[in-house]
């Protein structure tokens, strides 16, 4: 099996969150980028079948150079092979299409994504993978076994989950479930150093167009003070509640 | 030319978030000075949905469609936007809504903006404001596409009466391979669900045990909530994970969030910070809660817990 796992590279959530050129653009001075979470879990599960099952394990991103340390640390948590499609991430569907490209030349077999990125929060580049190039799609993954061609896999859906069958080619949008974060891996020296050697391929973008664009930033308005309500006058908060805020 | 409205239903009956797109669908019909329509799946009486602005609906009665199908959904979308010349589909922010968008917006050429939390602030050219770094900023974003599709976030916009009249007529779509089959399905039942819920009460760590979590659920209960809790919470055991809240968790967008011995760390509240009013109650004054939230009782939780159920049931007794 040939999975391909697609990585984006987000800021930390500890990071400040700042915009320039009149907030039209993310300021990324001090911010630390890491591997989407959701991407983590999914790759850690690859890693499995990698372990037990004999898969190979591609790692892609859709970005410019800045990305290449994010990439580097999905080879040494024991990816085999890392590609970079050169050009910026303007928007979904423009990523969709380049991750098509991808799939098609590399003939993978399951593409494992992130359910959304925690920057964008778009959740929209697996569900639009799947629909270019015809594979089945299964987001909010939380289980996913595979035998052969057949697909087992568990969809969390509000209020509980659900069990469903299904088959290669796949796309899954992968959050926690998939491994539990005890499962994540820290990649250790060996592993950092073997990532030096493995193949990081820069390839260059097809034409792809875009069909939304960000116009403008905004930062919620600054929260008012706090409200304290002494604990000896919980009815206080009570009226609060109902007459100030309106929720109850 | 009307604006398309997928209404979400459970067993028959319509799910809040439907009300909640209808009334959304219809203020973006008024700024295009167009009508709704609705597509349902397997709903009964659709009649309710002309309280809330939807002029028309599509109602698909398929057994192959008992259970959803993200593929099959999207392709009966599509079909039903061609049908009604659509430029314009609005979806929710559920499961569902978010699983089938992505694969419409490739069978339409459309493009989609999720979590979308106002009514558009232009329609030409069309932008929307939806959330972005986890809730930490918005994103002004224009829809550049012939046909557009808006994702609403929950409890953003509310739901909007309006007296009107919705017709209905049978539609009947070409079901495509479904691809994926559901075995199963593992749902609790008579209980709020964190997806739907317009309050959530979630506890942390500072509970010290699962054997405290009767007073977390008898408040819940008071106010008709769901109950939540922090990773650790879930990670050791003493609740379900699927309470489990926060950036890897499941994000709560509820009117109201009651956290009780919750720190307040960041993780956590980039899951939450959506809700409309925050509470906190814990015992340390620095807790960084205290920075994120509204209202704020520093205090012992076996303390206040137990008479803020007291003085709730008194409240609701009166009313
Ligand atoms: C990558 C990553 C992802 C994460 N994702 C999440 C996530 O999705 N959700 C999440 O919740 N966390 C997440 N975390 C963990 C997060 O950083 C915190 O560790 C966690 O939220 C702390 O949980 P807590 O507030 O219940 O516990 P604690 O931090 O231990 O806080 C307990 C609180 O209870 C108070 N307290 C103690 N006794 C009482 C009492 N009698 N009455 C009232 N208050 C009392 C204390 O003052 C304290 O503030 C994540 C961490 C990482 C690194
Ligand atoms: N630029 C990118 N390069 C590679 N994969 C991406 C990129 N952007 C998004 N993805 C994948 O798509 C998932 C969902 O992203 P999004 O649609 O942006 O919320 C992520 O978790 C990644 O797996």
């Amino acid at each position: 099996m040939k999975i391909l796992v697609c990585i984006s590279h987000v800021p930390d959530t500890t990071s400040k969150i700042n915009f320039t050129e009149g907030d039209t653009k993310f300021d990324t001075t001090g911010v630390q980028f890491v591997i989407n979470p959701n991407d983590e879990f999914g790759l850690t599960r690859a890693m499995w079948f990698k372990e037990k099952q004999g898969a190979s394990v591609d790692v892609v991103n859709v970005g410019g150079p800045e990305t290449e340390p994010t990439l580097r640390k999905a080879l040494a948590i024991g990816a085999d092979a890392a590609i970079r499609v050169n050009t910026a991430a303007t928007d979904g569907f423009a990523v969709a299409q380049q991750l098509a490209k991808v799939v098609q030349d590399g003939g993978y077999d399951l593409v494992i994504a992130g359910r959304e990125s925690i920057d964008y929060n778009g959740g929209m580049v697996p569900g639009m993978l799947a629909g270019l190039i015809k594979a089945n799609f299964v987001t909010n993954c939380i289980s996913l076994e595979v035998e052969g061609t057949n697909v087992k896999a568990v969809r969390e859906i509000d209020g509980g989950k659900e069990t469903v069958s299904t088959s290669l080619p796949l796309v899954i949008g992968g959050q926690k479930g998939l491994v539990e974060e005890s499962d994540l891996r820290i990649p250790n020296m060996r592993g950092i150093m073997m990532a030096r050697q493995k193949p990081l391929k820069v390839v260059e973008p097809v034409d792809a167009n875009t069909e939304t664009a960000s116009v403008k930033f905004e930062k919620p308005a600054p929260k008012g003070a706090i409200k304290l309500i002494d604990p000896d006058n919980v009815e206080e908060l009570v009226n609060l509640l109902h007459n100030e805020a309106k929720v109850i | 030319m009307s604006v398309l409205v997928y209404t979400e239903s459970d067993k028959g009956t319509f799910k809040k978030t439907a009300l909640e797109v209808a009334s959304y669908a219809k203020t973006v019909a008024d700024q295009m000075g167009t009508t709704v329509t609705a597509i349902t799946f397997n709903a009964e009486d659709t009649s309710v949905l002309g309280n809330y602005g939807v002029d028309k609906v599509l109602k698909v009665n398929n057994s192959q469609l008992e259970t959803f199908n993200a593929k099959a959904y999207a392709s009966a979308i599509a079909q039903a936007a061609k049908k009604e010349g659509t430029k314009v589909i609005i979806v929710s922010s559920s499961a569902d809504s978010k699983y089938l968008a992505p694969l419409l917006a490739i069978d339409l050429d459309a493009g989609y903006a999720s979590n979308v939390v106002e009514a558009p602030s232009s329609t030409s050219p069309f932008t929307v404001k939806r959330t972005a770094f986890t809730n930490k900023a918005f994103n002004m974003t224009a829809i550049n596409t012939d046909v557009k599709i808006v994702g609403v976030s929950k409890n953003a916009f509310g739901v909007k009466e309006n007296s009107g009249s919705a017709s209905a007529e049978d539609f009947s779509p070409s079901v495509p391979d479904l691809g994926i089959k559901v075995e199963s399905v593992d749902k609790v039942t008579g209980q709020v669900t964190i997806a739907d819920a317009e309050i959530v009460v979630s506890g942390g760590r500072g509970l010290k045990g699962p054997e405290n979590w009767g007073m977390v659920e008898e408040l819940a209960d008071v106010l008709g909530a769901a109950t939540a809790c922090s990773k650790p919470v879930s990670d050791l055991g003493w609740r379900p994970h699927s309470e489990h809240v926060g950036q890897t968790g499941k994000p709560v967008a509820a009117n109201l969030y009651i956290a009780i011995g919750i720190s307040g760390a960041i993780q956590h509240l980039a899951g939450i910070n959506a809700s409309k009013v925050k509470v906190v109650i814990n015992t340390d004054p620095e807790a960084p809660f205290f920075k994120a939230a509204d209202y704020g009782i520093v205090g012992d939780a076996f303390e206040v817990v137990p008479k803020l159920i007291e003085k709730l049931k008194a409240f609701k007794a009166q009313q």
